[in-house]
C-alpha cells in the first residue's frame, strides 16, 4: 500500500513538472518572456501585443505540440511492450514509425495535392509495418518477442529503402520533408496543433480503457487466458491503439526515435510495471522529455532549430546503450 | 462433473492425443501420469482450452465446454501451468487479485466483497504474512503458492494443474501436494493434475489415468493402475509395488531400466 501512494505522488510531481517546464519553455527563445508577462498574457491580465502574438500564435502551440507527441509515443510504446511482453519493444523498433513515415512521404512528394490525407496514410502506414510484423512474427502458439524485433528489423530496411528511393526520386521537393523526417517543430503552429489534438484526446481515452488489459497480459498468455481473456484479440486491439497514437504523431511532426523506448523504461524504473501507474507515468514523462528536447533543440544552438528527433537521437541512443550495459533488458 | 469424450488433438498434422476419453467425479483427485511425449500435458491444455482439440467433447458442469465464452470458463475451471512468472514488481495480493476478473466486467472495480475472497484464498495457502512480498521474492514453493491462491480466488470447480511439482525440491513438492489435498479435503475442490513422479501420483490420487502414446492405456484407482506389467509396458522400467492393505495407495520402487 506504500508503495502505491508512492507510485500517485510519483505521477502528480511528474505532471506538475511537465506543467512549470511548459511555463520556462514558452518564456525561452530569441525574445526572451519573463514569467509573470507569460501568466498574465494566458490569463488575460497583461496585453503586450507583441507578448501576445509570439505566446499564442508561436510557442504555446509548439510546447503544447512537442508535449502531446512525447506523451503519444511513450503511450504507444508503453502499450507495444506490454503487447509483446518485450521492454524493448516501441513504434520505431518495430518499423510502425518509418512504415508511416513511408507512407506520409509518399503524399508529400509524390502527390502533393491531397496533403489532407496525411493523417489517414501515416495510419495505414503504420498498420501495414504493424501487420507485416505480426504476419511474420506469428505461430501457431501465439506471437514470439524475438521474432517481432527481428521482423521489425526487415520492416525498418525495407521502409527505409522506400523512404531512400523517394528521396532521391524527387529532390527537387526535398528539403520541407528533411525537416519532417528528422522529426521538427519548427515553424508548426497552431494548425499542426488543431490536426493532433482530437485523435490524441481519443487515443488517451481509449488507452486509459486499456489499461486492465495491459496488466493482464504481463503475466503471460497462459495465464490472461486461463483468466478468461483472448490474448490475441488483446493484443491487436492494444496494437491497434499503439500504431494510432504513433502514426498520428508521425503525421504531424514526423520520425522521433527513442521517446517510445525510453520513457516507459524510465517510467517503469519510477512507478513499477502496474499500468494504472505506468501509463499515465510515461505520458507525463513523455511530454516532459520531448518538450525538454525540443525547447533545448531551437534554443541551445539559437539561431539553428535543431530538430527534436535528432536531439533525441543524440540523447537517446546513449541512454539506450547505458541500460544495455546495466542489463536492464 | 466433468468428462472428456473421445477428443483428439492434431499438432501440425501429427496426432497426438487419439480418441481420448476419461471423466472425473465432482471432488475428487485424478492424476495424469506417462512418459514425456506422451501427451499428457498436451491433454490438459486442450482441455483447459489453451490449446484447439479437433474432435470430441468435453463437458464442464453439464455444458459443452465449446458452447462456453472463455469468462464463463475460467470462472468454473482453472489452470495452472508449471512455471509461472510475475512480473518482478507484482506484490503477492496484486497477483492473487487478478483471480476475480473473470467475475467482472471490463469497467468494473474490485469491491470489498471480492477483496475478503482475496483475503480467504490468502488464508487457505497460508500466505496471509507473505501478501505485501513480490512474488518474485518468494521462495520456489511459496510462489507456486501464490499462483494457486490466485486460482482459487477464481472460486473454481475445478483446478487443473500442470506438473505443479516440477521445477520444486522435494520438501516444496510436498508442500504444494499437501496444499492440493488440503483443498480436495476442505472444500471438496475436484482436482485434475499432471505428475511425473509415480509415488506423490498414488500417495495423492483417488484416480489415476496413464497415458501412452497419445491413447489411455489405463484408468483406475492407484491400487488397480500401479503394478508391475503397467511401469513395464509404459515406462520400460522394472519395478517393485509394494502394496499396503489399509491405505490402497501402493509405493513403487523403480529397479533398473528393461532392455
Amino acid at each position: 500500500m506504500i508503495k502505491t501512494s508512492r507510485s500517485r505522488i510519483v505521477v502528480i510531481v511528474t505532471v506538475i513538472l511537465a506543467l512549470v517546464a511548459a511555463i520556462i519553455a514558452i518564456g525561452l527563445g530569441s525574445v526572451f518572456i519573463p514569467i509573470s508577462d507569460i501568466l498574465g498574457t494566458i490569463f488575460g491580465s497583461s496585453s503586450k501585443a507583441v507578448n501576445t502574438t509570439i505566446i499564442w500564435d508561436i510557442r504555446l502551440p509548439r510546447v503544447l505540440l512537442a508535449m502531446i507527441i512525447g506523451a503519444n509515443i511513450a503511450i504507444s510504446g508503453a502499450l507495444l511492450q506490454a503487447v509483446m511482453g518485450n521492454p524493448l519493444a516501441d513504434p520505431g523498433l518495430t518499423g510502425v514509425t518509418s512504415g508511416a513515415a513511408a507512407c506520409v512521404l509518399v503524399i508529400m512528394l509524390a502527390a502533393p495535392q491531397y496533403t489532407q490525407f496525411i493523417p489517414i496514410a501515416a495510419f495505414v502506414g503504420g498498420l501495414i509495418a504493424a501487420g507485416i510484423v505480426y504476419a511474420l512474427a506469428w505461430r501457431r502458439t501465439g506471437i514470439s518477442p524475438v521474432t517481432i524485433i527481428l521482423s521489425g528489423v526487415a520492416v525498418n530496411a525495407l521502409c527505409g529503402g522506400v523512404i531512400g528511393l523517394l528521396t532521391i526520386m524527387y529532390s527537387d521537393r526535398l528539403p520541407a520533408a528533411v525537416q519532417w523526417l528528422n522529426g521538427s517543430l519548427a515553424a508548426k503552429g497552431n494548425n499542426a496543433l488543431m490536426m493532433v489534438l482530437p485523435y490524441a484526446i481519443a487515443g488517451w481515452i481509449l488507452s486509459f480503457f486499456a489499461i486492465r488489459k495491459a496488466n493482464i497480459i504481463r503475466l503471460g498468455d497462459q495465464v490472461a487466458s486461463n483468466l478468461g481473456e483472448n490474448v490475441n484479440q488483446i493484443r491487436i486491439l492494444l496494437s491497434l491503439l499503439a500504431v494510432f497514437l504513433a502514426a498520428i504523431s508521425v503525421a504531424a511532426i514526423g520520425m522521433i526515435g527513442f521517446v517510445g523506448l525510453v520513457v516507459p523504461h524510465m517510467a517503469r524504473m519510477l512507478v513499477g510495471s502496474d499500468y494504472k501507474y505506468l501509463l499515465p507515468m510515461s505520458m507525463a514523462l513523455g511530454a516532459l522529455v520531448l518538450l525538454i528536447a525540443d525547447t533545448g533543440g531551437r534554443t541551445l544552438f539559437a539561431p539553428l532549430d535543431i530538430p527534436s528527433g535528432i536531439l533525441m537521437a543524440v540523447i537517446g541512443g546513449p541512454y539506450f546503450l547505458y541500460l544495455m550495459r546495466k542489463k536492464a533488458f | 462433473m466433468f468428462t472428456v469424450d473421445s477428443i483428439s488433438i492434431r499438432y501440425e498434422q501429427k496426432s497426438v492425443i487419439n480418441n481420448f476419453s476419461f471423466s472425473v467425479k465432482k471432488g475428487e483427485i485424478v492424476s495424469i501420469i506417462g512418459p514425456n511425449g506422451s501427451g499428457k500435458s498436451t491433454l490438459l491444455k486442450a482441455v483447459s482450452r489453451l490449446i484447439p482439440y479437433h474432435t470430441g467433447t468435453v463437458i464442464l458442469d453439464g455444458t459443452d465446454l465449446k458452447s462456453m465464452s472463455a469468462k464463463q470458463v475460467a470462472r468454473k475451471m482453472c489452470m495452472l501451468s508449471q512455471k509461472n512468472q510475475a512480473p518482478s514488481d507484482m506484490t503477492v495480493i496484486d497477483l492473487v487479485s487478478y483471480g476475480r476478473y473473470p467475475h467482472k466486467k471490463w469497467f468494473e472495480r474490485l469491491n470489498q466483497e471480492d477483496m475478503d475472497i482475496v483475503h480467504w484464498a490468502l488464508e487457505k495457502t497460508h500466505l496471509i504474512e507473505y501478501k505485501d512480498r513480490a512474488v518474485a521474492s518468494l521462495s520456489g514453493g511459496e510462489s507456486q503458492r501464490a499462483w494457486i491462491a490466485m486460482a482459487l480466488a477464481q472460486r473454481p470447480l475445478i483446478m487443473l494443474l500442470d506438473e505443479p511439482t516440477t521445477y520444486l525440491d522435494i520438501s516444496h513438492q510436498h508442500e504444494v501436494l499437501e496444499l492440493v489435498r488440503e483443498l480436495n479435503q476442505d472444500m471438496g475442490m475436484t482436482i485434475v493434475m499432471v505428475l511425473h513422479d509415480l509415488n506423490q501420483a498414488s500417495t495423492y490420487s483417488d484416480s489415476i489415468v496413464v497415458v501412452q502414446a497419445g491413447e489411455k492405456a489405463m484408468y483406475g484407482t492407484p491400487n488397480e493402475v500401479m503394478t508391475t506389467d503397467m511401469i513395464r509396458d509404459v515406462y520400460r522400467m522394472d519395478a517393485e509395488v509394494q502394496y499396503v492393505q489399509t491405505e490402497k495407495k501402493p509405493r513403487i520402487h523403480l529397479l533398473s531400466t528393461v532392455r
